[in-house]
């Protein structure tokens, strides 16, 4: 009977001030899908870094080396500590792997020489991280060129991604912000239209508990509606953008795919976080304007 | 019952307190009217003994308990030992008669069953018998004071409180609210009114607590107005 009670009075509370109600709905939901997409961001960049990282690749390349050279270098690298496993890639492999990228472009396939391209080592390490220690022991070595690492154009991305992710979580926090101001101004307007039936409820000794739960429950209820709408809106982004839009960088494996149960496990977390904020701020707006 | 003992209240920003020492003690059935000019705080008493308020200097007992120590949490509890009536009658306008009763009992958390079982008792208690289903604005002044009564009666507190709840009633109809709570008092009610309806107090010939300028001016058993 009480929940009944509560949940009666949250459907009219909510009804009485609609369009209030959905102003407040629409920019919580935004508020929500940014802070989301900002979570699934954060977590795809680490989930990135770790794998790229796991694949990371130093080239070596080699300019005018002689074979003992060569030799020598590779020696050099097979007992290195840092080194995983070094590769050689020769003139040819070079050029067919050119072939194969470029396959698409004839001309310039035609247009390039094998010569042209350089010989190198394809080194992978044990901890990639330690790509500086692998360049500063080898630059400068007999028969050694550019080395280069794939991790410069790797922090590029994610640097790019980095300020994409905060870019939407400020966005997140001022939409957030606005969202519990018009949560504030819904309980206002709610406890001032229901002002007789709260100042009766005092008279005759209602609890504090008793007055107040159908605000907060009503306030809680539209984060949670926000947060299913926000959940909708991370769906539909992964579906249009990234099965869509974003397939081919995807494909590319520059872009690992975010999985289904990350968005999944937002519907929860975006509940539970608009769900208790909003009844806090609900309940902190009460107590300024029911008093006992 | 109740008791103030040497209570003074001064509102906030107002120069002169609004109730200055004031000791009163009223017993368990009594009968005690509150005169005196506009302004002059016998509001503010009524006010104190509902804890809507707190004294700024001084002690306010109800039913033994110390109502100016209590914990805010414990205030609602302490309302429903006591009934209120005032002069604006304060009914919710859409629901019915039955309805506003059944509204005091249904916050306090009881059941749809009691309150089907006590409402029609009281309002039949109060003369409303057969209206339990008409809305405020399709009872007369009387009869709405009636359902606000029943209201404050519902709950069967031990002290009933009306800060003028003649106000808004002709003679004759205000002469019917007092027979009504003069019924009630009979019940072992104590009955704490608020008024400047002079006919009436002359008429009911009650303890009278005359106030003036925030100080207890008389306090007289079977008293009169003038």
């Amino acid at each position: 009977m009480r929940a009944k009670y509560v949940l009666a009075e949250v459907m009219v509370g909510l009804w009485r001030n609609v369009t209030m109600t959905i102003a407040m709905i629409m920019t919580m939901a935004v508020s929500l899908s940014l802070l989301g997409a900002s979570l699934l961001m954060f977590w795809q960049v680490q989930d990135m870094k770790d794998y790229f990282n796991y694949k990371v690749e130093v080239s070596i390349f080699l300019e005018k080396a002689t074979e003992e050279q060569r030799n020598d270098l590779q020696q050099k690298l097979k007992t290195d500590p840092l080194v995983k496993t070094a590769d050689y890639e020769s003139k040819e492999q070079a050029y067919r792997k050119f072939k194969e990228q470029f396959k698409d472009a004839p001309e310039l396939v035609n247009a390039t020489q094998m010569d042209a391209l350089p010989e190198s080592f394809r080194v992978k390490l044990n901890d990639p991280t330690k790509v500086d220690e692998i360049r500063n022991k080898y630059n400068g070595q007999p028969g050694v060129g550019q080395i280069i690492d794939q991790r410069q154009l790797l922090d590029k991305i994610f640097s790019i991604l980095g300020s994409l992710q905060k870019l939407a979580l400020i966005i997140a926090i001022v939409q957030g912000v606005a969202a519990l101001l018009l949560v504030g101004n819904t309980i206002q307007v709610a406890a001032y239209s229901k002002r007789r039936e709260v100042s009766i409820m005092r008279l005759v000794g209602a609890s504090n508990w008793f007055i107040q739960a159908p605000f907060v429950m009503e306030a809680a209820f539209a984060g949670i509606i926000g947060a299913f709408l926000a959940y909708i809106v991370l769906v539909l982004a992964r579906w249009l953008l990234l099965d869509g839009a974003l397939k081919p960088l995807m494909n590319a494996t520059i872009i690992t795919p975010i999985p289904w149960e990350n968005i999944h496990l937002m519907l929860p977390l975006l509940a539970v976080v608009a769900g208790v904020i909003n009844a806090v701020v609900g309940w902190i707006t009460l107590r300024f304007y029911i008093k006992v | 019952m109740i008791r103030l003992e040497h209570v003074t209240k001064t509102y906030p920003k107002a120069s002169r307190p609004s109730i200055e020492d004031a000791t009163v003690s009223i017993e368990k059935g009594e009968f005690v009217f509150f005169i005196g000019p506009t302004g002059s705080g016998k509001s503010t008493i009524v006010k104190l003994m509902l804890r809507e308020i707190t004294p700024t200097k001084g002690k306010v007992y109800v039913n033994g308990k110390d109502i100016t120590s209590m914990h805010s949490w414990k205030v609602a509890n302490f309302r429903r030992s006591i009934g209120c009536v005032f002069q604006d009658f304060r009914l919710l306008p859409n629901r019915t008669a039955f309805e506003n009763v059944a509204f005091a009992l249904e916050v306090i958390g009881k059941t749809k069953s009691v309150a089907r079982r006590v409402v029609p008792e009281v309002l039949e208690l109060v003369g409303l018998g057969g209206k339990e289903h008409r809305f405020p604005h399709e009872l007369s002044g009387g009869e709405q004071q009636r359902v606000a009564v029943a209201r404050a009666f519902v709950n069967r507190p031990l002290i009933l409180l009306a800060d003028e709840p003649t106000g808004n009633l002709d003679p004759d109809t205000s002469i019917e609210i007092m027979r009504l709570l003069d019924r009630i008092n009979r019940t072992g009610t104590t009955i704490v009114m608020v008024t400047h309806d002079s006919n009436i107090v002359n008429q009911m010939r009650r303890r009278v607590i005359e106030v003036d300028g925030g100080r207890i001016v008389r306090d007289q058993a079977r008293g009169v107005y003038g």
